[in-house]
């Protein structure tokens, strides 16, 4: 498990950071610096021991299986190319938190900012030692987050804010074409795990969706790898503090993307597609990189540009194909990591002693900065790539491997002309960057003069990486054999020999192309100052800011179509739901071939025609004097009625019972509301308003009717024999209807209630804040009657109290075999007990009832509950029912079931429920309300 | 029979739908009450039309289907208690917001 524990180390160490500041704010760096150095320092000792065991070809893949179904295992890869990264990945780390000791030296952000940069190391180091592709591409999210907090380290500059943006987009929408595009590669390869993908190149190129994939994944690194014309975040992120842009932007974050192509090469590489899109991009931007950083004035611009050009150069080296281009890409990109990343702490180190990146103004350090620039020598002429240094090797290495290139036409004289004259820009840049900061003159009007010196060891890890850089350039061959080596087998499908470097000392035509770019280039150099000249007449571009206007153009666009759809308007929320639900039936019953059925129609009854006309025709009129609002309720419960008329005709006689009493009180609930309300709608709807809701009315309309008579006419084919048989012999009942409710479907029921209960109470709680004072009708319409409780009603009410209580006893009792039962009995009580209401008034009647009515609820479903759970007691399912007849005096022989008990509850929520909504909306009718408060 | 109550219940459909989409909450009201009539007979003759045959056993030899029954018999309870909770809903909201418009205030006046 040591990937594994390399990848958790620096999150351990990013928590103790954590910890370690909020528990001694007040600690000083050192101890900082001490304790963040500790995870990377592991990690590469950790490497360094594993170092021997690195075998050509042969890879340590460690795995834990986590849901294996979605192929997705907590695996670790240890192979030559994850072990040269990782390495990299820890060794520059650690001497990075060395440099930040002191650049971050006596700042309060120095904690955060060890805590991101081991964060980032785990992202990183998750990259590179990931077997599985699903945890790579967090890894690669994950690094896009962190550089989007590091690069916008100092928030308050509003350079920082919007360069982290920028790199954000980029990269982050890179990684969503990157998660398209390795989706695709797991399903054309059928797993995620490396192993397995790296062992059919072939089926993988030979498949349909190649180049779709292909495109997608390398989206994703170009994206991160900054290349042309993605290439624009990168300048940008230069806002991050410098041992960020040293870390991120020179050694790790943008060589994720190298990694990715050097990884999946042997899988996915080697064809026309890769060749052609890797080596033009890569051309492209070396190109872009080399020219542009030639006229940059700002230290860290000019290093951004020369780290773009060098990706570009790595890319162009992969894009090539061939196992020695490999062996020459991964090469460059060691000596790459080791001369830029001190190029850019030098760079932080000028910016922090005079306060200025502007080269126009910093000259002549060499006499205030003497050991800065002898450390500083080395890298800058590894980048410019004289004899001796690493980098003149694998420029070298460049221009042998762009001479061996012969695949398509153009490439075998492009390519070697273009890598010089790219080769000359670099000479130039690199050489500017040395000479201009240390000779070329003297300082001119700095911030901070004379210049902030800091301890001389802060310049150690500048000395650590120049001294590498030479050791590389002095020692190549037992450096490539030992380190790199093993990485070019790795991301190669084949076997190669170990690089010569002997021979390339020799090979003749790279050297002279060599000299060429070097004389060119100090000719370039030597003609800068008409050059910057041209140069700043040329339009000032500024890519931010077209990347900023971009920005917001989308962003208003999104507003203005969420504005669009999203107005605030339930009314227009409402129609566009009507309407989708409304087209997508409607597209459904188009496939329906036949709309009549089989079955025949039933005769024609004059009186249902009679019924049905009646309640066609009061719909109707609701619609139609819907803003004269009572005589439109009034309508509505014609309606009600008729549906009752259907019910009681088509041999439902416990619907139309229960639609009868509902009816009654709803229409008195509505009754109530509407002497709150206005008399009237105003007429607000435009025509053309008017004629939409038509047309949607009337498809719904025409699509209920259609799809009903299309039903009925089809035979059925129903489950309701079970019910008929086992109703008598199961549920002891011979009401269907009732046993069902009560004892097939209890458990329906209890939840019907519940829900009844629920609404009840919300009405309850609703009621109580309002605050009639604020009426909106005008009270004193002329339809409202000045006597509240006329005395013949009183009287008629009264004496109907017993009877009904006694109806819906014999109708409660009855229920479970004749029409009938708890919640038509609830429905009838209550109508009841809201006429006492009516007629003698809220406080009248409620001096009365003996009962509150939420705990009338609680008891009812209390007592169908305990019904249900009573079966527990016996050994049976929850709900379970038992009957038996006995003999009782006086009645004769009665049944006597527990599905009574079940249905008490039922009556008693209904009850409840009922009355607690009706008298508390009754509250409202009283002017100044009863004292106390109802239910 | 079957053609009648089908255009029946189309004609319901459309008035409630039509309601629904009206600017107050009264009509909304309405509008719900006649779309959950449509539905409970839509409901209830999905289990055909027999007429004079309750589903009792032993009363008559073949009987209507019980099941869609018991369905709409909890159906119309639970819509008559969204209809109280409805319509307490926009008494608060016409008492809180001043106007019984859906949208809580009147659309001829500026929005900002």
């Amino acid at each position: 498990m040591v990937p594994g524990l390399i990848i958790l180390l620096p999150v351990l160490g990013a928590l103790a950071s954590w910890l370690l500041s909020r528990n001694a704010p007040d600690a000083s760096i050192r101890v900082h610096t001490a304790l963040a150095i500790l995870a990377p320092l592991t990690g590469f000792l950790l490497l360094a021991i594993y170092w021997p065991n690195l075998t050509a070809n042969d890879a340590m893949v460690t795995t834990v299986k986590w849901i294996p179904q979605l192929g997705l295992d907590l695996s670790f890869r240890l192979d030559g190319l994850s072990w040269l990264f990782a390495t990299l990945i820890t060794g520059i780390g650690c001497l990075i938190i060395l440099y930040a000791r002191y650049y971050f030296d006596g700042k309060a952000s120095a904690p955060r900012f060890f805590i991101l940069i081991q964060l980032f190391m785990t992202a990183m180091l998750g990259i590179v030692l990931s077997e599985n592709l699903l945890f790579m591409l967090v890894f690669w999210e994950l690094t896009s987050l962190v550089s989007f907090l590091l690069i916008g380290f100092n928030w308050s500059s509003r350079g920082a804010r919007r360069g982290a943006r920028m790199s954000l987009v980029i990269t982050g929408g890179g990684g969503l074409a990157l998660l398209a595009g390795i989706l695709l590669l797991g399903n054309m390869a059928g797993s995620f795990q490396l192993s397995d993908i790296l062992a059919q190149g072939d089926t993988l190129q030979h498949h349909s969706l190649y180049p779709l994939m292909l495109s997608l994944v390398l989206l994703g690194a170009f994206t991160k790898s900054a290349q042309a014309p993605f290439h624009l975040w990168l300048p940008h992120a230069m806002a991050a503090p410098t041992p960020v842009s040293a870390y991120l932007h020179s050694a790790t974050m943008v060589k994720a993307g190298l990694f990715l192509m050097a990884r999946l090469h042997p899988a996915l590489g080697d064809t026309e597609l890769w060749f052609g899109l890797i080596t033009v991009t890569g051309m492209v931007t070396l190109m872009v990189g080399a020219f542009v950083a030639m006229f940059m004035h700002d230290i860290k611009g000019l290093l951004a540009y020369s780290t773009i050009s060098h990706l570009g150069l790595i890319t162009l080296l992969i894009g090539m194909g061939s196992e020695m281009a490999m062996a020459a890409a991964l090469f460059h990109l060691v000596c790459h990591a080791l001369f830029k990343a001190p190029l850019f702490m030098m760079a932080g180190y000028v910016d922090q002693a005079t306060g200025s990146r502007d080269m126009q103004l910093i000259n002549g350090l060499w006499r205030w900065m003497p050991a800065l620039m002898i450390v500083t020598l080395i890298p800058a002429a590894a980048m410019a790539g004289l004899p001796l240094m690493s980098g003149y090797l694998s420029k070298k290495m460049l221009f042998s491997e762009s001479l061996l290139v012969t695949a398509p036409p153009w490439a075998d004289v492009v390519i070697p002309v273009w890598v010089t004259v790219a080769g000359l820009f670099s000479v130039a840049y690199s050489l500017r960057i040395f000479h201009n900061i240390f000779f070329n003159g003297l300082p001119r009007d700095l911030p901070v003069w004379p210049p902030n010196k800091k301890p001389i060891y802060a310049l150690i890890p500048l000395a650590i990486l120049a001294a590498l850089s030479l050791t590389v350039g002095l020692m190549p061959q037992s450096i490539y054999d030992h380190l790199v080596h093993v990485a070019v087998l790795a991301a190669t499908p084949s076997h190669l020999p170990l690089y010569d470097f002997n021979a390339l000392a020799e090979a003749h035509t790279p050297a002279m192309m060599s000299l060429l770019a070097m004389l060119a280039g100090l000719a370039v150099y030597a003609a800068r100052k008409p050059l910057f000249a041209i140069h700043a007449r040329l339009p000032d571009v500024d890519a931010k800011d077209i990347f900023e206007t971009l920005m917001q153009r989308t962003i208003r666009f999104s507003q203005t179509l969420v504005y669009q759809l999203e107005n605030g308007s339930l009314q227009r929320y409402l129609a566009l739901i009507l309407m989708t639900t409304v087209a997508l039936v409607a597209w459904n019953l188009t496939g329906l071939k036949q709309w009549r059925g089989p079955v025949p129609l039933s005769d024609l009854d004059p009186l249902v025609v009679f019924g049905v006309s009646i309640l066609c025709l009061s719909a109707i009129g609701v619609v139609l004097f819907h803003r004269y609002r009572l005589p439109a309720l009034l309508l509505l419960s014609v309606t009600g009625l008729f549906v009752t008329l259907i019910f009681a005709w088509f041999s439902a006689p416990d619907l139309a019972l229960t639609q009868l009493s509902v009816e009654v009180m709803a229409v008195v609930i509505m009754m109530l509301a509407l002497s709150f309300l206005p008399q009237t709608s105003p007429r607000e709807s435009r025509l053309p308003r008017v004629l939409r809701d038509l047309f949607v009315a009337v498809v719904a309309g025409s699509g209920v009717a259609t799809f009903t008579y299309a039903v009925l006419t089809r035979p059925a084919n129903p489950i309701s024999d079970f019910f008929m048989v086992n109703s008598v012999p199961g549920g002891g009942g011979t009401n269907v209807v009732n046993v069902i409710l009560v004892d097939f479907r209890g458990f329906d029921t209890l939840g019907e209630i519940t829900v009844l209960g629920i609404a009840a109470v919300a009405v309850f709680a609703f009621t109580q804040k309002l605050n009639l004072k604020q009426r909106v009708a005008e009270s004193g319409h002329s339809h409202w009657a000045a006597e509240p409780h006329p005395v013949f009603l009183q009287m008629v009410a009264h004496m109907a109290l017993p009877i009904a209580l006694l109806v819906s006893a014999y109708i409660f009792l009855r229920g479970h075999n004749m029409p009938g039962g708890g919640f038509i009995a609830g429905l009838v009580t209550a109508v009841a007990l809201t006429l006492q209401y009516m007629a003698g008034g809220l406080v009248w009647a409620h001096e009365r009832m003996r009962t509150q009515f939420r705990s009338l609820i609680g008891a009812g479903l209390l007592i169908a509950l305990l019904t249900g759970v009573a079966s527990w007691v016996f050994g049976y399912p929850f709900l379970t029912s038992t009957f038996a007849h006995m003999d009782w005096p006086l009645i004769g022989e009665f049944e006597l079931a527990s599905a009574l008990l079940f249905d008490l509850g039922v009556y008693t929520t209904v009850v409840g429920a009922t009355l607690l909504i009706l008298a508390n909306l009754g509250k409202l009718m009283t002017i100044a309300g009863p004292g106390k408060e109802i239910g | 029979m079957e053609l009648m109550i089908a255009v029946a219940l189309g004609i319901l459909t459309s008035c409630g739908v039509f309601l629904i989409l009206r600017a107050r909450t009264f009509s909304v009201v309405l509008g719900l009450t006649l779309l959950s009539h449509a539905v409970n007979l839509f409901l209830f003759s999905m289990g055909r039309l027999t007429s004079g045959a309750p589903a009792i056993v032993g009363l008559t030899p073949s009987s209507a289907d019980p099941l869609p029954q018991a369905l709409v018999l909890t159906a119309i309870v639970i819509s008559f208690a969204m209809t109280a909770f409805v319509v307490v809903l926009s008494l608060k909201a016409a008492v809180e917001l001043r106007s019984d418009h859906v949208d809580g205030e009147n659309p001829n006046e500026d929005r900002p």
